[in-house]
């Protein structure tokens, strides 16, 4: 029962928030509803028995899809991570206005049933809907209320994945006829009769789809525009859940489905995963613009989670499962900041900013813990996240993990550059005037830095979250 | 039979009103009204309460799948009039005529999805047609309603007589106008291992004649001129209903037909599918005007729809077939709906509609997503199912590959629709608009989302 309310209670809230005019009542509506989302998963996964995380009822009984959706040990985790960004999200950027506010706080609780659903799917058909349907609202959010280019942006975007999607489509029929019971059930989907050669080409149908929505390098090219033209939020949801999609469809729909051919080809994709690390690294190098920097920055995280999860091993991919989590809530955060940075000072250019430390102290303390966690230092969350993630590369190839270990070096420099830029130097024309973030935007900032610190001591809680998922994957592979 | 029967003296009905009352919407009503009559005869017969009992020597063969097919065109043109029947009545003098003409039409409908030998199809589909000459040039002082009208009729009637050379010679090859599967020839065929070649050549001839009649390339050149000349109300229709009954014409005339051409059949209909989708999906794209983005849309779903023909009989396939019939006639209705109530028909023309008027935006907007395929729509599943069925049916993968990236292609041009409506500023002119219109529109798309999300909402019916 617990993950059909998980759909219904953001796809009620946003029906009826359509019809809300008022920006105050249409952003506490949407809020209201996230919380009793987020208790209702928090409840639902700790302290509802095993039996309510299931629910099953007839679709299309002619063709073999069912409404099937479960919160089993694959799914909770992202669960958590929606449930848990879109209230921290919505208040953040409270302060933010929007020319017909119903309609945009509306499309942004649809978006999040659509990720809801694909998290919780276990029917193929199902979860090609909810693939689609998540990517209809964010296509609306971005092309209403996004920056100067939108419409062109937004509109690669939407082809790109749309492009990805058919073909996925095209490869669930293809598994579907060779299920043995002709059904779109998960647990049919991962029991065919496909030999090993035969599973090569749903396999890329399947894989290009996701690694379109990771984005894995070279099919990352819409994201850095489409995260700066996308209004802040979006972006949020974006980056901080939407790109999880695509690791998490690997994770669930392509280890399980086509083991030979994963194994097959997990050489050239981690290659290319690695390759994507450095070159999305080198770019944020260069980059003057702080979201375009931190889309960068999160194209090479992505990557770094892309390559553990083709490495395998009971560590990686638990550390991948982890580091999902903990990357959603760290890009979250400097969203939150490069959003403030923008709306106080009306700039997101580095080579303009400047001396915020003294202008903007309590700012100034949440932008380095953050940014800490995004190069993974210890005792922040990412840490322990990264270090699950290296252990699984190194001991599949000694020199692909210290390639990679490249990139983290780069991190290191292209965040603490940022660091530098924005916080410390002269105080600039612009940032003479800057005070310190609005009410909302703090709080959620202080409750992430709690999480990326309490994490980073104990991560505990999150490895416990994972761990039957891992086996259970391990035993069908 | 009821349905042949009913429509036909209906179309004689409504002829005659004319004589008795000028008053052009009492002429509307009547036809609407006649319209239930005849999807009520339709329902009576699908049903077995009541049904005319005429001796047709085997000539028709009603069944149930056809009866279904009647019923979803008989509700799609009954829509169809709810939604567009008083831009009908602005379209010329001759009200009753236009109504009579189309009921005329339905009757070859009926024909079309009941017909048993080649005799019949010929009957069947030039009763459709020459109606449609007529309703093409109804706009009298416009000339390119005229031009479109002498285009189609010239072409049209070229391509009838390419159908009877073709079934001439396959009558010559077989000496009956039974289609080949129900002929005692079949056997002999195989036996032979090889057809005679009038056979193969009436074959061939057929195929391209009704290529035309579905506008299937490569012989689809008369379709964007006549949808972008014709009165856009009946552009409406015969991009739909017509289109699709002719689809279903297509596809039960050639249902084991291809045993005759072997191996061939399958390089005949590869290249027909991927010549339609290719040159239908992009020149829509090029295209400025959004009628004439509708008509080369119309091709590419042609192309969709012929995937059913290749799948050839299997249980999916028949059942796609009914869905695409469906949810295309449903979307592109309420599209032209839309259309109708804009002065101006370019892409510009929908700048700002959103702003101005949400209802039209909104019924438009799902009805493009429908158009797309994107799920939650029914043109979702029309083309799953159709392409479903090319898979099952061991179609090749290359095929159904290269459709869904055209179907990529199909989302640039059906999107920059709701680019204008949504994203970009504009005033659009738009004619007077009733409540009760918007509430149609409404229900239209209500019922594009529910056959998207339960699209055994309507198949149930072909089995009980």
């Amino acid at each position: 029962m617990i993950p059909v309310l998980l759909l219904f209670i953001p796809l009620v809230a946003g029906i009826l928030g359509f019809f809300i005019k008022d920006q105050k009542a249409a952003s506490n509506w949407a809020i209201v509803a996230s919380v009793i989302t987020l208790l209702t998963a928090v409840i639902g996964i700790y302290a509802m028995p095993a039996s309510m995380h299931q629910f099953e009822a007839t679709w299309l009984p002619s063709i073999g899809a069912s409404f099937s959706v479960a919160l089993d040990g694959m799914s909770k985790m992202l669960v958590l991570l929606t449930a848990i960004s879109m209230p921290l999200i919505l208040i953040a950027t409270r302060n933010n206005n929007y020319s017909n506010p119903g309609s945009f706080y509306a499309l942004m609780s649809l978006a999040q049933v659509g990720l809801m659903g694909v998290f919780v799917s276990m029917d193929a058909l199902l979860f090609y809907f909810f693939w689609e349907l998540a990517l209809i609202p964010v296509y609306f959010l971005s092309s209403i209320w996004g920056g100067e280019k939108r419409i062109a942006v937004t509109f690669k975007f939407f082809i790109y994945t749309f492009i990805g999607s058919l073909l996925m489509l095209v490869g669930i029929l293809l598994v579907y006829l060779h299920t043995k019971d002709h059904s779109f059930a998960w647990s049919s989907f991962t029991n065919t009769d496909l030999t090993s050669g035969e599973e090569t080409l749903p396999f890329f149908l399947f894989f290009i789809a996701f690694a379109i929505k990771m984005p894995i390098f070279p099919l990352h090219t819409w994201q850095p525009d489409a995260y700066e033209q996308a209004p802040t939020a979006t972006t949020m949801v974006l980056s901080g859940v939407m790109v999880k999609m695509g690791l998490f469809a690997v994770i669930r729909w392509v280890l399980p489905l086509f083991p030979f051919a994963a194994n097959q080809f997990e050489m050239p994709i981690i290659i290319l995963s690695v390759v994507g690390m450095i070159y999305a690294s080198l770019i944020a190098m260069q980059q003057d613009d702080i979201k375009r920097l931190i889309a960068y920055s999160s194209i090479a995280h992505i990557g770094l989670m892309a390559a553990a999860i083709f490495a395998g091993g009971t560590l990686g991919l638990q550390g991948v499962q982890v580091q999902m989590f903990n990357h959603g809530i760290n890009v979250i955060g400097l969203w939150i900041l490069a959003n403030a940075i923008e709306n106080t000072l009306g700039t997101r250019k580095l080579s303009e900013l400047g001396g915020l430390a003294t202008k903007a102290p309590t700012m100034a303390i949440l932008f380095v813990v953050l940014a800490f966690a995004n190069i993974a230092l210890p005792l922040t969350n990412a840490f322990i996240g990264e270090f699950l993630l290296f252990n699984g590369l190194f001991q599949y190839n000694i020199w692909i993990a210290a390639a990679a270990g490249v990139s983290i070096i780069l991190g290191a420099i292209y965040t603490l550059q940022m660091v530098q830029k924005v916080l410390f130097g002269e105080v600039s024309a612009i940032t003479a005037n800057a005070t310190e973030i609005n009410a909302y935007s703090k709080w959620v900032l202080i409750v992430i830095v709690v999480a990326v610190i309490a994490l980073g001591i104990y991560p505990q809680p999150l490895i416990d979250l994972t761990k039957d998922s891992v086996n259970a994957l391990l035993v069908i592979k | 039979m009821n349905a042949i029967i009913v429509s036909a003296l209906l179309g004689v009905v409504m002829m005659f009103s004319g004589i008795f009352t000028t008053n052009k919407t009492i002429i509307k009503n009547i036809a609407t009204a006649g319209m239930l009559v005849l999807l009520a005869a339709n329902l009576m017969e699908m049903n077995n309460l009541f049904s005319f009992d005429i001796n047709t020597h085997d000539l028709i063969v009603t069944q149930r799948y056809g009866l279904f097919f009647n019923c979803i065109a008989y509700g799609a043109t009954f829509i169809y009039l709810v939604l567009s029947g008083t831009d009908i009545t602005e379209v010329g003098v001759n009200v009753a005529e236009y109504f009579a003409l189309i009921f005329f039409v339905l009757c070859g409908v009926a024909i079309l999805s009941s017909f048993n030998g080649l005799l019949m199809l010929f009957i069947g589909v030039e009763i459709l047609s020459i109606p449609l000459y007529i309703l093409t040039g109804s706009d009298k002082r416009n000339l390119k309603s005229n031009e479109a009208s002498l285009k189609y009729f010239l072409m049209g009637s070229f391509s009838t007589g390419v159908m009877l050379m073709g079934i001439a010679l396959m009558y010559g090859a077989t000496g009956n106008f039974g289609m080949v599967h129900n002929s005692g020839l079949r056997g002999a065929i195989v036996a032979a291992q090889q057809p005679p070649y009038l056979l193969v050549a009436g074959v061939i001839l057929l195929f391209a004649s009704m290529s035309f009649k579905v506008s299937a390339a490569p012989f689809h050149f008369w379709t964007p001129d006549v949808y972008d000349g014709a009165p856009s109300v009946f552009t409406s229709f015969m991009s739909t209903i017509v289109k699709a009954a002719g689809m279903l014409a297509f596809i039960r005339v050639f249902e084991n037909q291809y045993t005759v051409l072997g191996p061939t059949w399958h390089i005949v209909v590869d290249f027909a599918i991927v010549t339609t989708l290719l040159i239908g999906n992009i020149t829509a794209v090029f295209q400025q005007s959004v009628k004439r983005m509708l008509a080369y849309s119309s091709i590419a779903q042609a192309g969709f729809m012929l995937f059913a023909l290749y799948a050839n009989n299997t249980e999916i396939a028949k059942e796609g077939m009914l869905l695409y019939a469906a949810a295309y006639s449903l979307a592109t209705i309420s599209i032209f709906a839309v259309l109708i109530k804009l002065h101006d028909y370019t892409l510009d023309g929908f700048n700002g509609l959103a702003k101005k008027e949400p209802v039209l935006a909104f019924a438009a907007t799902v009805s493009l997503l429908s158009l797309s395929g994107i799920p939650l729509t029914a043109g979702f599943f029309a083309k799953y199912y159709v392409l479903a069925g090319a898979l099952q049916a061991g179609g090749a993968l290359w095929l159904i590959i290269v459709a869904v990236l055209l179907a990529a292609v199909s989302v640039y041009y059906y999107f920059r629709v709701i680019q204008a409506m949504y994203f970009k500023e504009g005033d659009p002119q738009v004619l007077p608009i009733s409540g009760g219109f918007k509430a149609a529109l409404i229900v239209v798309a209500a019922l594009i989302v529910i056959l998207g999300i339960w699209p055994s909402a309507l198949l149930s019916w072909l089995y009980f």
